[in-house]
């Protein structure tokens, strides 16, 4: 028993569980705003208002085309440069997120949308619903349930991405393996309970993904 | 009169679809229009509540034309009532629910009050005891009438329907065609597009013939189906009758 408590494999996890806890905060609440904004900016890249369209097909382009290390070093080194302003790091971290998995669920949000039959909302039209009730009652409660899949895969896409903010020494996950064997030099240890950690919130996600997946295609 | 069109023109980029069509429906007038498949029968009616945009020409619902901005066509169309093909219920709500969904959303009924009223429309089109199951779970004909009492639900002054019974196995058909024969005899006043000659004969008060956009014939059933004078109208009966 002694030899199971003095070893790496036990001794990291206080450390993880603490980094573990930021990777989950950052995650999530970068995704319930990252929802929110995929949500605005798919729903005008469904408009046609040119100028709604364009500014919305340059946020999902800018953000799709660019690294989210690059994102995230932007967010936390480049604007506060140029405006003068402080942030902290776990701020940042969730701003970084929420920015890039909003432009991944803009182009869900766009697809599951436009994936329910026109017949749709022509019938809500017909009763008489207007165009944002059409959408409310009838076509986005259709097309949020074909989200649901997706969604969860960008979470765990988002999840994993949280460690790359390890270089601005955000107190997450990753970066607390780290800073376990920078001075323990148990790097192999510490890195193995790293990603059994990851790996215990992916692989369930994914289990229960593919569990709704098979509920809603029948 | 309760509908009158004017000169109704359509194009769909340049493929003009509609070319010039005149029509006055009277309260309680049940009006067919047959025609060919691509006879622009489907994008007629939906000139008529707006559901397509028209190019030129008026469409006026009750006195109120259609093409005027400032005419509110969500108000417009909660008086008209219209029936697909393809049912278009809402797969994600109960039968109940759509039914009540327009009363409890457009005229602002409580759920209470909205389904008192739908009650009666279940019995109407014989679906009382499907009330709580949803739309998957129905044949086509029920679906198909559960889409007519969710229209009814509006109090709609006119119904349209398009080709209502074309998607149903010919053993559903009856069913549809009863509850739009009981609605007529009501005094619902009704434009349908149908292959169903016999309903067209048997309920129709007048037969529009279509074709390449125009209306080509129009009559009493009698006349139209039995001395039809257009030589257009004559080929296509000939291949349906
Ligand atoms: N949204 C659209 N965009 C472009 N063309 C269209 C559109 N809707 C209809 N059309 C064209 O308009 C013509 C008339 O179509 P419509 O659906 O009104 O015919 P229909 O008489 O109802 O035929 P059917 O008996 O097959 O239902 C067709 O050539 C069709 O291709
Ligand atoms: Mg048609």
């Amino acid at each position: 028993m002694e030899f199971l408590t003095e070893s790496h494999y036990y001794r990291v996890m206080p450390f993880l569980f603490e980094g573990l806890v930021y990777t989950l905060m950052i995650t999530i609440a970068g995704l319930l705003i990252g929802f929110v904004l995929g949500a605005i900016f798919g729903l005008a890249r469904l408009t046609k208002n040119k100028f709604i369209y364009g500014i919305a097909s340059i946020y999902v382009e800018v953000v799709r085309g660019t690294p989210i290390l690059a994102q995230i070093l932007f967010i936390y080194f480049g604007l506060p440069d140029l405006l003068e302003w402080n942030i902290d790091k776990v701020t940042a971290s969730i701003i970084a997120i929420a920015l890039n998995a909003g432009a991944y669920i803009a182009e869900i949000v766009r697809g599951a949308v436009y994936s329910i039959d026109k017949g749709q909302s022509e019938a809500g039209r017909s009763i008489g619903l207007n165009k944002s009730q059409t959408m409310r009652y009838i076509i986005w409660p259709q097309a949020f349930r074909r989200m649901i899949p997706p969604l969860g895969n960008q979470f765990i896409i988002s999840l994993k991405d949280t460690s790359l903010f390890s270089v601005i020494a955000v107190s997450e996950l990753l970066y607390m393996g780290q800073q376990y064997y920078g001075t323990t030099f148990a790097a192999f240890e510490a890195l193995t309970m790293v990603c059994v950690l990851y790996l215990c919130i992916t692989i369930p996600t994914s289990l229960y993904l593919r569990k709704v997946e098979r509920r809603l295609d029948v | 009169m309760m509908i009158t069109v004017k000169d109704l023109h359509k194009s769909f980029g340049k493929n003009e679809v509609l070319k010039g069509i005149d029509l006055e429906v009277e309260e309680q007038e049940v009006v067919c229009v047959i025609g060919p498949s691509g006879s622009g029968k489907s994008t007629f009616l939906r000139c008529m509540n707006l559901l397509e945009e028209v190019t030129s020409g008026d469409v006026y619902i009750e006195g109120d034309n259609l093409t005027d901005p400032k005419v509110n066509i969500n108000e417009v169309r909660s008086r008209v009532g219209m029936v697909f093909q393809h049912f278009n219920l809402f797969p994600h709500m109960t039968v109940l629910e759509n039914i009540t969904i327009g009363p409890k959303k457009i005229k602002g009924h409580s759920k209470e009050k909205a389904e008192e009223e739908a009650r009666p429309l279940l019995d109407r089109v014989g679906l009382q005891d499907k009330a709580d199951v949803y739309p998957e779970s129905l044949s086509g004909g029920q679906k198909q009438r559960v889409a007519i009492a969710r229209s009814l639900a509006m109090n709609p002054k006119i119904m349209l329907f398009d080709e209502p019974t074309s998607a149903l196995d010919p053993e559903l058909v009856g069913d549809v065609l009863a509850v739009m024969k009981d609605l007529a005899q009501e005094g619902m006043t009704m434009v349908v597009v149908t292959h169903e000659m016999g309903f067209a004969k048997e309920v129709g008060d007048r037969v529009l013939f279509m074709d390449e956009g125009v209306v080509m014939e129009e009559d009493t059933p009698e006349n139209l189906f039995d001395n039809p004078q257009n030589p257009r109208t004559q080929e296509f009966l000939s291949k349906v009758l």
